[in-house]
């Protein structure tokens, strides 16, 4: 007999969730290097609709530091939601989300590998770009602290709720317009929390409160969103 | 050992099968025949805990087992139409990565010795991408090789393979079996496994 004995429950199920999410956060790595130029493309993309503001609407200052925050936080909104196909779609489309699926890890603990990847690649690199970013809309040096500070937070919420919509979402034609529908509005208390900092910052206003609902969702949100993610891969598999 | 009891099975309206009752032992083959649509496909994903049953009942060692529960898991291999491989990953990283997703991950030196052994040595390090789909179907057959599962499911296993590819599966199924293990393969192709090994099943 081949067959190694069944590991309990116990033993078997806090190891197996680090593995699975280890096994799933290295080889989405992996993958997004290898095919990094799409990486790019979605950062170009941000790039290219902050851009945009300042030159359809005006040069001057005060107006331009006025709308940045929100600005900023809708591009980033924008460049995480073209993304959110990518975190399952493929997967479902060779097999492999079978296969994860029927793995002795720990579904959800594989989901949050792939959330975890999916923030490193997308969330990441808008959040490290978000200072040039706020350069052209002439925010401060403190303004700019409270925004990547509020991106750092509110990104990888973006990206936990976003593979909820992106998991529902599989299987469905014109799955890309739909999570848009799905997800968007749930993005908004992020894009308030988040923009509204900025705003208090320049107001004179402690941002105390609002980077601390951001935190509180961002715990909330890794907490249940790989669960939830989970359930509808699992449905989408039937 | 695999039991289905009283199973059913329906796709949007259309009723695929009913009353489906069969037992498959350790060191036995199940081959699930019929017609296209007659729910071969369906069966399986059933038996391997991705579909849920309309009704009825699938027990594993005695104990009845629900979709995706811990017990099936553990004891499932699933090969199905789709081949789990990721076209910008050498062949030798598919099969190294979707034998660590099942939970016994092999050393590198297995994991050549079965890319070995499905003739793929030489093309080991080429990208999915560039393999022929027979090519493809063997890195399958490299990763059951290195399964510790005791159940195999497998459908249309031969699909795409050449004489000496089914021939490797028929020794690969041969040996699952003479460990103890068991299979179930939908199949229109005959395996080429020992008579008194084979159970058949027709859908039709």
């Amino acid at each position: 007999m081949t067959t190694p004995a069944p590991r309990s429950d116990d033993d078997g199920e806090t190891g197996g969730a680090l593995a699975g999410l280890a096994w799933a956060l290295r080889r989405d790595l992996k993958l997004a290097f290898r095919t990094r130029s799409e990486l790019a493309v979605q950062l170009l993309f941000y790039a290219i609709v902050v851009t945009l503001f300042p030159l359809a609407t005006t040069p001057e200052r005060t107006l331009l530091s006025t709308m940045g925050p929100g600005v900023l936080w809708v591009a980033a909104l924008l460049a995480s939601l073209l993304s959110l196909p990518r975190i399952f779609a493929l997967d479902q489309a060779d097999g492999t989300l079978e296969q994860m699926a029927l793995s002795p890890w720990p579904l959800p603990a594989i989901v949050s590998g792939k959330i975890l990847a999916h923030w490193l690649t997308t969330g990441l690199p808008v959040v490290v770009l978000a200072p040039l970013a706020a350069l052209q809309y002439g925010l401060d040096g403190i303004a700019i602290g409270v925004l990547v500070a509020g991106l750092a937070l509110g990104t990888p919420i973006l990206s936990l709720l976003g593979a909820i919509g992106a998991a529902l979402t599989l299987g469905v034609r014109g799955a890309g317009g739909l999570v848009a529908l799905l997800v968007l509005p749930l993005y908004v208390p992020v894009l308030i929390f988040g923009a509204g900092a900025v705003d208090a910052v320049r107001a004179g206003i402690a941002v105390d409160a609002n980077l601390s609902l951001l935190g509180a969702g961002l715990i909330v949100a890794a907490l249940g969103s790989p669960f939830a993610a989970a359930a509808a891969v699992r449905i989408a598999l039937d | 050992m695999l039991e289905a009891h009283d199973l059913a099975a329906r796709r949007g309206t259309a009723r695929l099968f009913a009353g489906l009752g069969f037992r498959v032992d350790a060191g036995s083959v199940l081959v699930v025949t019929g017609a296209n649509g007659r729910g071969k496909t369906t069966l399986l994903r059933m038996l391997a805990g991705l579909s849920m049953p309309e009704s009825g009942e699938i027990r594993l060692d005695g104990a009845a087992v629900e979709p995706f529960s811990p017990a099936l898991r553990n004891a499932v291999a699933f090969a199905g139409h789709a081949l789990a491989l990721k076209d910008e990953f050498s062949a030798r990283e598919n099969l190294a990565s979707l034998v660590e997703l099942s939970g016994a991950p092999a050393a590198d030196a297995e994991i050549d010795a079965a890319l070995e052994r499905v003739a793929l040595g030489s093309r080991r390090s080429l990208p999915a991408r560039v393999l022929s789909q027979g090519q493809r179907r063997r890195i399958g057959l490299a990763r059951l090789a290195l399964s510790r599962r005791r159940v195999w499911i497998l459908d249309e296993p031969v699909t795409a393979l050449d004489a000496a590819g089914a021939a490797l599966l028929a020794h690969l199924v041969a040996h699952h079996l003479d460990g103890g293990g068991l299979a179930v393969a939908a199949t229109h192709a005959p395996l080429g496994l020992p008579p008194d090994r084979v159970r058949a099943l027709s859908l039709d």
